[in-house]
């Protein structure tokens, strides 16, 4: 690795060459589209080394936030009407709604266990003979693993999948166009799996240059100096800085099983509303696997709701890059990591929460 | 649990589909069926229990000459 010292007056010199460049031009608008980007800017204060008029948005990169609050609905539906075991990822146990959590179900006797993958959700299988069905969420970097999981042909094993596809949520962002962006950093680990050619199509469409990052404070000041030479230059570029880890093609063994086990469909996501093709529907020849189908019945009478307390809450804005923390009256005030309103709050990945807990930005 | 997270770890041995992989001191079984050909020593990336891309060790190195280039320019 890049001795630190080395590191740190690379950063400063990259951060004097972009404030020249940016000398004397309007204002460019550069947003990031992963949570973990959001985690490395604010932890390092990135933000306070680029000029004025450079500003760093965040963008709907956090897979637990972007989750509607009817999938959690039917979720709490479903462990109320049946005998199952539950297990979740931990972010996604604590996400509200109504002022309830799978927390708070927990506490109630419902069985709720949390795994750090879907494996562990397999292992459980074998201690039970009671239906264990598993809250399938991420985007395409997490997807592989579930196909996977359904591809092993577990009994007693189901997937409730709100899993979403994330690269055609890029082109629906632009195509609302309400969010003024120059320029993007895709998603380091999304792209591991589907490559820097996923994103040809979004270059072809919106001449929009994209540099693809990896996590550490170098690739971001990276990313953000070839950004905006390209945008300066009006080069609608693709540019791969992590390729350490992403190669053109991706990992093209995961995306097969991944398009094995998964179709598309057009799903809501928080804050952008109808993605077409974001969805990630368990094919119909994998249907055994998949909860919403062999729990069909207990949907029946399910009725989506709309969450009162949540009214205030600007998760939706933050996740379109329209507003920053502080613009929401609630941050810090009746919303904090350890009483969250919204999502955003309750992920590690969530922009509300890391702002939260690193303090001190401007945006 | 951090979803998008993905680690950094050398694999140590391999018994398909898993191997056991070193993240700085800690070891843990992982999954690596959705990759081809991992082998004992190389890094990879894990994500919620699988390895999802190896990393290369020559394009890791490549970040310093950017970065030299840059400042150079
Ligand atoms: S601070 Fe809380 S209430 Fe405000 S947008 Fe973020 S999550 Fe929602």
């Amino acid at each position: 690795m890049i001795p630190v010292e080395k590191v740190r007056t690379g950063i400063k010199e990259v951060s004097v060459k972009i404030k020249k460049e940016m000398k004397g031009e309007g204002e460019i608008r550069i947003m990031h589209l992963c949570g973990t980007h959001e985690d490395t800017i604010t932890r390092y204060n990135i933000r306070s080394l680029l000029p004025e008029n450079l500003k760093l948005l965040s963008g709907p990169g956090c897979p637990v936030c972007i989750i509607p609050d009817v999938d959690l609905q039917m979720i709490f539906h479903l462990i109320q009407n049946t005998n199952i075991i539950f297990t979740t990822f931990g972010d996604m146990a604590r996400v509200p709604f109504e002022g309830k959590s799978l927390f708070y179900y927990m506490s109630k006797g419902y069985d709720i266990r949390i795994v750090y993958s879907v494996f562990d959700a397999i292992e459980i299988t074998t201690q039970t003979d009671k239906p264990v069905v598993h809250f399938g969420i991420g985007f395409e970097t997490t997807i592989p693993s579930t196909a996977l999981a359904v591809l092993d042909g577990v009994e007693n094993f189901y997937i409730f999948s709100s899993h979403r596809f994330f690269i055609p949520a890029m082109g629906h962002l632009l195509s609302l166009g309400e969010t003024k962006i120059n320029g993007f950093i895709n998603p380091g680990h999304v792209s591991t799996i589907v490559g820097v050619k996923a994103y040809e199509p979004i270059k072809k469409k919106y001449k929009l240059p994209q540099v693809i990052a990896g996590f550490e404070p170098y690739d971001v000041i990276l990313a953000v100096y070839h950004l905006v030479k390209a945008i300066k230059k009006g080069e609608s570029a693709l540019l791969n800085e992590y390729t350490r880890a992403v190669k053109y093609e991706g990992n093209l063994k995961a995306q097969r099983v991944m398009n094995d086990v998964f179709d598309r469909d057009d799903w809501e996501w928080r804050g952008l509303g109808v993605v077409p093709a974001s969805g990630g529907v368990i094919r119909k020849k994998y249907e055994e696997y998949d909860a919403m189908k062999v729990f069909e019945d207990i949907f029946e009478d399910f009725e989506p709701k709309e969450d009162i307390r949540k009214r205030a809450c600007r998760c939706g804005e933050v996740l379109r890059g329209l507003i920053s923390p502080l613009d929401c009256p609630l941050f810090l005030k009746g919303c904090t990591p350890k009483d969250p309103v919204g999502p955003c709050m309750v992920s590690f990945e969530g922009t509300c929460n890391i702002w939260a807990k690193y303090g001190g930005y401007r945006i | 649990m951090k979803m998008c997270i993905a680690i950094l770890g050398r694999v140590e041995s391999v018994e398909s589909p898993f191997a056991i992989v070193d993240f700085s001191g800690a070891k843990k079984k992982v999954r690596i069926d959705l990759l081809e050909d991992v082998k004992p020593r190389d890094y990879v990336l894990v994500h919620v229990g699988f390895a999802i891309q190896k990393i290369d060790e020559e394009e890791a190195k490549k970040i310093e000459e950017m970065l030299a280039e840059i400042i150079g320019q």
